[in-house]
């Protein structure tokens, strides 16, 4: 069961904050109410269908689409004509740098597709068959080119080139070649070669990682309707309708206040869903065909052309003294991007060492582009991968020393004034507490039996904030309705509710928090970097602050008494000063009632740049059992220690230690994108890409650490990411201590580990 | 090619719908028959969220035809609740926080209400294996696993 650590004392206590309430969105989505991506349904409705490229990697020299045109019943055929080609230019968006020409050309391929899957053209009809029909009468002349899949391959000399004007960015003096080298990064502190020099012990070693997919189990779907004056409406599952909004804008090259985007409910993300593939397409064929048109992928499809997080390739060099302290710590890291630059290469790189406080770092990637779908956001991007890396090196030192790896990093623990290798010191961060816990917990202590192993890992991410709006409405009874605009991933209108409710000191069911269209509040960033109930605290504490403000004033009015003698608490008004007392308290009810006399509707509005992020840490321990005859890895238990400043909601938040540590279970064991020599992935379905189902894990135990994030109006750090960053290391150190062997390639299937196995016992 | 009448029963009302000889249950509950809360999630039987049971036998709807529920009874997630009374699996997922996107919640639902009437008495390892035909990929199944133990215990007691 969970338990909750405080190591820091809250301000006064709270009435909802740290209780958990039922979600309010709770009922619908227990009862099929619930409308996601797929759910809605319009009159006159159309259905919209891809055509995807069968290549990896081929010229488009012709697309014929006359015969689909005239198919009775298809409304609507688009290409990449029907769409103006972008200028190359890197503009902030989602969690990643966004190049418009490149999200152009991954919506809709123009003069190459450069990946199974990439979309060709697209039809919309009065059905799905026969739109499936008309997508098979669109004759496509493609010119089959070599292609290039693994990320080894593709910077070696001769390789084939994705983007014949791609050159590498970050290096000096510029290449004068088009490669498939993106970018190189690097980011360093001392000297490494002084700090090796002083190390007694070095350890370098490579690893290899795959590609993984978030493989949220609501495909991508929309519903878009343009009308004859162009304007246009949007029903889509994402995590940013507001970001949703601006790309289809750029690329439809239409006005953004023509634009409005409804967020559905959102069946997961995880990060993948924090880019466009279907939308501009549905607006474009609504548009051409004067009707509503609805889009939804197949399974095979959002594995197919959807973006994965990097497989990748690393060195990692370590060195430390005898006694356990890290002297330096080097990183080479190679990502793939997939079929566009920018994986997250450059997050990956700066969280490899973050955990560490360390004097000597250096760290080098580059983004490296295969012919495979684009990468998107995966829960703290690009993190997991390199981190993966580092902590299972940490352990090898760690067991080299004959130290225990808890105390090893303990010993080297990033902490208040740490300054990390990209930049910025550290201001209270709370890893050295996740780490007492584990070292106390009771599972770090208790014996393991044969064929068993236990392993340990650290994780860091940097946890984001960004722009927010937010409106509170005081409604005639005293209710409140509270309009963000982050889509609800995952309960985040129960803690903002929540929030709301403190703010004014009112009952929690008096909160009626719902996600507002794109038309209905300022711009909002999307639910994603950890940010959403960072952001909206901020945004709804501000809102919420200016309608108390008001409220304040007319409650002055309805006394005759100078605004500044009246203050608030539990949700009144009351007399103060030398008024104190001399009037009863006015409920907000009250207060709501007489607004007509005294100056009109009340609201809050909060339009924020959220600042004040706070850094995250977590340990994870894992017990593991291995079957010496099928190679196959069981988890016993699993315990995740994170800091999540303050749990709003507790449940909530161990939902996400928890399914955070099942996906990196998922990653560390199973997962995998697997192609054939063709450039085919031979893997797109569940049963072939086997995420963990129920029968595959524990429970899950978590402690919640509390380490207030000084930044926040209540302590709030941000907790979705750091979960799925400890796993896969925790895991590869338990798998060697039951083993012997160290694997330095992820997953850790049972075909790969019986084959070390055998080959440990010289079969 | 011609629709094909059908004849059923859905959540314990009479229905007729037509649909295509290739057309899905699911599809036909989704679209024709406006039921959206069975989800789809892969359309080849490997996520569960399209979860129904048809003559109280536990399917997943996606690998059903439509026409094939002539003359059977269809129940579906918006049959569980019983008027403004959640079933006892509804409350305890809110209550355990078993949800989190809720996009296969309807299934696992379903398929929990399949488990406990031929089950009352689960061990944690029957409740797992019986769910592992529903992907989660938000809750690591943890609250999903307590909230059906919890919702049996108490079945149990009443």
């Amino acid at each position: 069961m969970a338990t909750a650590l405080k190591f820091d004392k809250p301000e006064g206590d709270y009435q909802w904050i740290g209780t958990r309430p039922l979600r309010p969105d709770g009922v619908d989505k227990v009862t099929g109410r619930a409308k996601f991506g797929a759910d809605m349904a319009l009159p006159d409705m159309l259905v919209g269908k891809v055509l995807r490229s069968p290549h990896p990697h081929a010229r488009i020299k012709k697309i014929d689409t006359s015969k689909a045109e005239a198919l009775p019943g298809v409304k609507a055929v688009v290409t990449a004509v029907d769409f103006k080609e972008l200028p190359h230019e890197l503009s902030l968006a989602g969690e990643m740098p966004i190049n418009y020409r490149d999200v152009g050309r991954n919506v809709m391929a123009r003069d190459k597709a450069l990946y199974e899957g990439h979309a060709v053209a697209a039809v919309a009809a009065t059905s799905a068959s026969i739109a499936r029909k008309a997508l098979k009468l669109i004759e496509v002349d493609y010119e089959v080119l070599p292609h290039v899949i693994e990320v080894m391959d593709a910077v070696k000399d001769g390789a084939p080139i994705l983007h014949e004007d791609l050159i590498t960015v970050g290096v000096e003096p510029a290449p004068t070649k088009a490669s498939n080298v993106a970018k190189r990064v690097e980011f360093a502190i001392g000297d490494i070669d002084k700090g090796f020099a002083e190390a007694d012990v070095v350890v370098e070693r490579t690893f290899d990682t795959k590609p993984v997919h978030q493989a949220y189990i609501e495909p991508h779907a929309c519903v878009a309707s343009v009308s004859e004056d162009g304007q246009a409406e949007l029903f889509v599952s994402t995590q940013g309708h507001f970001i949703v909004r601006a790309h289809c804008a750029k690329l439809l090259g239409m006005d953004i206040a023509k634009i409005r985007v409804t967020a559905a409910e959102i069946g997961g993300g995880f990060g993948g869903k924090t880019v466009v593939y279907l939308e501009p397409v549905a607006l474009m064929l609504s548009k051409k065909a004067c009707r509503p048109v609805k889009m939804q992928m197949s399974r095979e499809e959002v594995f197919k052309a959807t973006g994965p997080t990097s497989g990748a390739h690393m060195r990692i060099k370590i060195g430390a003294t005898r006694d356990g302290r890290i002297t330096a710590g080097e990183a080479e890291l190679y990502y793939q991007a997939g079929a566009f630059p920018g994986g997250p290469i450059g997050p990956g790189a700066m969280c490899a060492f973050a955990p560490y406080d360390l004097e000597n770092v250096k760290t080098v990637g580059f983004d490296i582009v295969t012919n495979r779908p684009k990468v998107a956001a995966y829960r703290a991007p690009g993190a997991p991968i390199s981190e993966y890396a580092v902590e299972s090196v940490v352990d090898e030192i760690a067991k080299t020393l004959e130290i225990d790896p808890v105390e090893l990093r303990l010993k080297n623990a990033a902490k208040e004034g740490t300054r990390t290798a990209y930049g910025p010191k550290f201001g209270k961060v709370g890893l050295v507490q996740t780490l007492e816990a584990a070292k106390a917990h009771e599972h770090y202590n208790t014996p393991l039996g044969p064929n068993q192993g236990r392993g340990v890992a650290s994780g860091f991410w940097f946890n984001i904030g960004g722009e927010t709006s937010a409106t509170i409405n005081i409604n005639d009874d005293g209710t409140i309705t509270l309009i963000q605009g982050t889509p609800d991933i995952g309960g985040s209108r129960a803690s903002n509710a929540m929030m709301a409710a403190e703010a004014f000191g009112i009952d929690y069911d008096k909160v009626r928090p719902i996600v507002g269209d794109t038309s209905a509040l300022g711009f909002t960033f999307l639910t994603g970097g950890s940010r959403a109930t960072l952001a909206n605290g901020v945004t709804t504490r501000e809102a919420a602050n200016n309608a108390i403000t008001e409220m304040c004033k007319r409650a002055a009015k309805m006394w005759e008494i100078p605004e500044d003698a009246v203050k608030w608490e539990n949700g009144h008004a009351l007399p103060a000063g030398d008024n104190a007392g001399k009037f009863e308290p006015l409920s907000m009810a009250q207060i709501a009632k007489m607004a007509p006399k005294t100056g009109g509707p009340i609201a809050g509005h909060a339009h924020i740049n959220v600042q004040g992020a706070g850094p995250s840490f977590g340990t994870h321990i894992v017990d593991v059992e291995v079957d010496k005859e099928t190679g196959k890895v069981d988890i016993l238990r699993y315990t995740v220690i994170q800091d999540a400043g303050r749990a709003v909601h507790p449940s909530y938040v161990e939902g996400q230690y928890q399914g955070g540590a099942v996906q990196g279970i998922g990653w560390a064991l199973n997962e995998e994108y697997i192609y054939g020599e063709d450039g085919k992935l031979q893997n797109a379905g569940f049963l072939d890409y086997r995420i963990p189902v129920a029968s595959d894990v524990p429970m899950i135990d978590t402690v919640i650490v509390e380490c207030t994030n000084p930044s926040h109006p209540y302590g709030v750090r941000g907790v979705g990411e750091t979960p799925i960053v400890p796993p896969m290391a925790a895991i590869s150190n338990a798998i060697e201590q039951a083993t012997g062997i160290r694997f330095t390639e992820l997953p850790m299937s049972p075909p790969k580990v019986l084959k070390a196995l055998d080959e440990a016992n010289g079969g | 090619m011609a629709k094909i009448h059908v004849t059923t029963e859905i959540n314990g009302d009479p229905v007729e719908f037509l649909c295509e000889p290739e057309q899905t249950l699911l599809d036909v509950l989704r679209d024709e028959l406006y039921l959206t809360g069975s989800k789809e999630g892969c359309g080849s039987g490997d996520c569960g969220a399209c979860s129904v049971t048809l003559d109280g036998r536990l399917v997943c709807s996606c690998l059903v035809l439509g026409a094939e529920a002539e003359g059977k009874r269809v129940e579906t997630i918006e049959g569980m609740a019983d008027g403004d009374r959640l079933h006892p699996l509804q409350q305890k997922f809110l209550e355990h926080a078993a949800l989190q996107c809720g996009v296969c919640t309807p299934g696992f639902l379903v398929a929990a209400k399949a488990l406990l009437e031929k089950n009352p008495d689960p061990s944690e390892t029957e409740v797992r294996y019986w769910l592992a035909g529903n992907l989660c990929r938000c809750t690591g199944y943890d609250k999903i696993v307590r909230a059906v133990l919890d919702t049996a215990s108490d079945m149990r007691g009443s």
